[in-house]
């Protein structure tokens, strides 16, 4: 056992030993150590309910004995997950090239590769990135804080969920392309309106996630809080807030997602820059390469801040969870 | 044993107590509502708590016994008759009462320290909270923990750290649902003598639920024991609910010998009550006859 074991009394090493005999089972049969205590996993005791990610995965294996399989292998999980763009990229090349298909309905890689420095010669690729990336973030950002209050109001209280919940349900089923003309006419053709209908499409993920989040906090950890003394807005803080948080996160990352999903739809709206806009305007001109070209930028971009709000939720799962 | 807790007890003095306060449960019945009208879970429990009287709820399972609890807390509430601590009626999560839940219910985002703190009453001054929390910790054997999160020790140290928050509420009432109830065997003797150590120390009224016959004789004044009156002749009840069918005083000054033949008696007539057949009278001996020796 470790140092900080041996100070606990007997029955607590009896305990941290048999719960290291049963983690040690998961962990690739090795005593696993975490900061100098044995991890001692509360099983039935623990706060049940809550939803707290599994610690393993942070837990390196001791390195005496254990062998580590590939697949928890840092070095695998960055190849393992190119292995099919590269193996997709390599079929197009050869299809391509092979006159299987003509280059009109399947340019090469190689053109939409030129179809970018093309467009970054003339300084619209990078303008183009920029308008699209600001539109989503904006968008996103007025739409979680939107999402993030409604959903408190809707998950803590009764008489919220009674009054909006039906409404809100009923707004969300309208799809983003049916927004377009009424935000048109009462926003007009600028940012404005191109805005708003990203924060619709990011509101409606955070409102739900966060309102189901807040209904399903542990019951236990609340009447324990209200047993405490905590009423209002000192039990929000102390247990439904951090409660949530894991939740909050995957709910604001699914938004991301959606906002980029309705960046499209925007730029749909009468615009003259930004990726949605060189989608149609390049259908419009039967230019394929740049279709393919925004397409795989649309990807790229969207898996990239998925990536940076993925580092954020590791940080705050370990913080909070 | 009795020495290693006396010892404890000089080894963690508590600088300031509670005034314990006594408890009063009048004609209290509580009916849970279900399909098709309602179910009476308890009727006319009476029950005078002196302060500072230990006092365990033994009854078969579902008998209503956390349900007196939470009612003593103002977890809960009568649908008959009412609570009292100290001659006044109890307020929702009544702030003199703490409860000790079956689970550690820790805050997993929040160190034992921290979750302890969460038990201080609102008024303490922060420096004030600190002391008492590195106190109580001490109390419970945790200080070495402060700074863990639950998920990183064991359950025995989750539960204690759970008693440690009850108590750094102060409480004139100190009101327990099995709370030793999930641990190992060995953990749960420690836990009793524990918890009669803290009794010593910091004197609260306590109510205690348990499933646990040699428990509840270990630390308890008086034992009641919660259970449904059978109708004449064994037929089905009159009457719906659970109510006291039996009350034993358990004689003796705490620490008790486990051993005891008076409490082996006591435990019999206790089994007896909540129905399990100490198979004694089966095999023709009497029950509270000494064994015969070798040879018959």
């Amino acid at each position: 056992m470790t140092d900080a074991s041996r100070t606990t009394s007997t029955d607590e090493r009896a305990d941290a030993a048999a719960n290291a005999v049963t983690s040690a089972d998961r962990r690739f049969a090795s005593p696993v150590t975490d900061g100098g205590l044995a991890v001692a996993t509360a099983g039935p005791l623990g706060p049940s309910g809550v939803d707290r990610p599994a610690r393993e995965a942070s837990v390196p294996p001791a390195s005496s004995g254990g062998r580590r399989r590939l697949v928890d292998r840092r070095w695998f999980v960055i190849v393992g997950g190119a292995i099919i763009p590269v193996a997709l990229l390599l079929t197009w090349q050869l299809v391509s090239t092979s006159g299987l298909v003509p280059v009109s309905m399947l340019p090469s890689p190689e053109m939409v590769w030129l179809a970018a420095v093309d467009l970054a010669q003339r300084g619209l690729l990078g303008l183009y990135i920029a308008i699209s990336t600001q539109r989503v973030f904006i968008g996103f950002a007025i739409g979680a804080v939107f999402g993030l209050v409604v959903g408190a109001i809707v998950g803590l209280s009764k008489l919220g969920d009674i009054l909006l919940s039906p409404t809100l349900g009923a707004v969300r089923a309208v799809p983003s392309l049916a927004w377009i003309p009424l935000l048109i006419l009462w926003f007009g053709i600028a940012e404005d309106s191109k805005i708003i209908l990203i924060a619709i499409g990011a509101f409606f993920p955070v409102y739900t996630i966060v309102a189901a989040a807040l209904r399903h906090v542990d019951r236990q950890l609340l009447e324990a809080g209200r047993a405490y003394g905590l009423r209002g807005i000192r039990l929000f803080t102390a247990v439904q807030l951090p409660a949530v948080v894991p939740s909050v996160i995957s709910a604001l990352r699914l938004a991301l997602a959606q906002a980029w999903l309705f960046l499209v739809a925007a730029e749909l709206i009468a615009s003259s820059m930004g990726l949605g806009f060189l989608l149609l305007d390049s259908g419009q001109n039967g230019r394929i390469d740049r279709i393919f070209l925004a397409i795989i930028l649309l990807a790229v971009l969207g898996k990239l801040t998925d990536a940076l709000v993925g580092l954020f939720e590791r940080w705050a799962v370990r913080k909070w969870a | 044993m009795a020495a290693a807790s006396a010892t404890a007890r000089e080894a963690s003095p508590i600088a300031h107590s509670a005034a314990a306060a006594p408890v009063s449960l009048r004609g209290i019945g509580r009916a849970f509502a279900s399909q098709g009208g309602s179910r009476q879970v308890l009727r006319d429990i009476d029950l005078e708590i002196a302060a500072g009287e230990i006092v365990a709820i033994l009854g078969p399972s579902g008998c209503g016994k956390s349900t007196l609890l939470r009612i003593a807390g103002g977890l809960d509430r009568p649908t008959q008759g009412e609570a009292l601590i100290d001659g006044e009626p109890v307020k929702p999560y009544d702030a003199r009462s703490a409860v000790g839940f079956q689970e550690p219910r820790l805050l997993p985002w929040r160190t034992l320290a921290s979750n302890v703190a969460l038990g201080l009453p609102k008024s303490t001054p922060r420096a004030a909270g600190r002391e008492q929390v590195a106190r109580l910790l001490d109390l419970v054997g945790l200080a070495d923990f402060a700074g863990h999160r639950p998920r990183e020790v064991s359950g025995g140290m989750a539960q204690r750290t759970s008693l440690a928050r009850a108590l750094a509420r102060n409480p004139a009432v100190l009101l327990l649902d099995e709370p030793f109830g999930a641990l190992d065997a060995l953990t749960r003797l420690k836990m009793q003598d524990l918890l009669l150590d803290v009794h010593a120390a910091e004197p609260a009224t306590i109510l205690l639920v348990t499933h646990d016959v040699d428990e509840a004789l270990q630390l308890a004044d008086r034992v009641i024991l919660l259970g449904h009156e059978a109708g004449a002749d064994g037929a089905p009840p009159a009457t719906q609910g659970a109510v006291v069918v039996q009350t034993v005083i358990v004689p003796g000054h705490r620490p008790r010998d486990r051993g005891s033949a008076e409490l082996a008696e006591l435990r019999g007539r206790l089994l007896d009550g909540l129905g399990i057949d100490r198979h004694g009278a089966a095999r023709g001996i009497e029950t509270g006859t000494t064994i015969p020796h070798y040879p018959y």
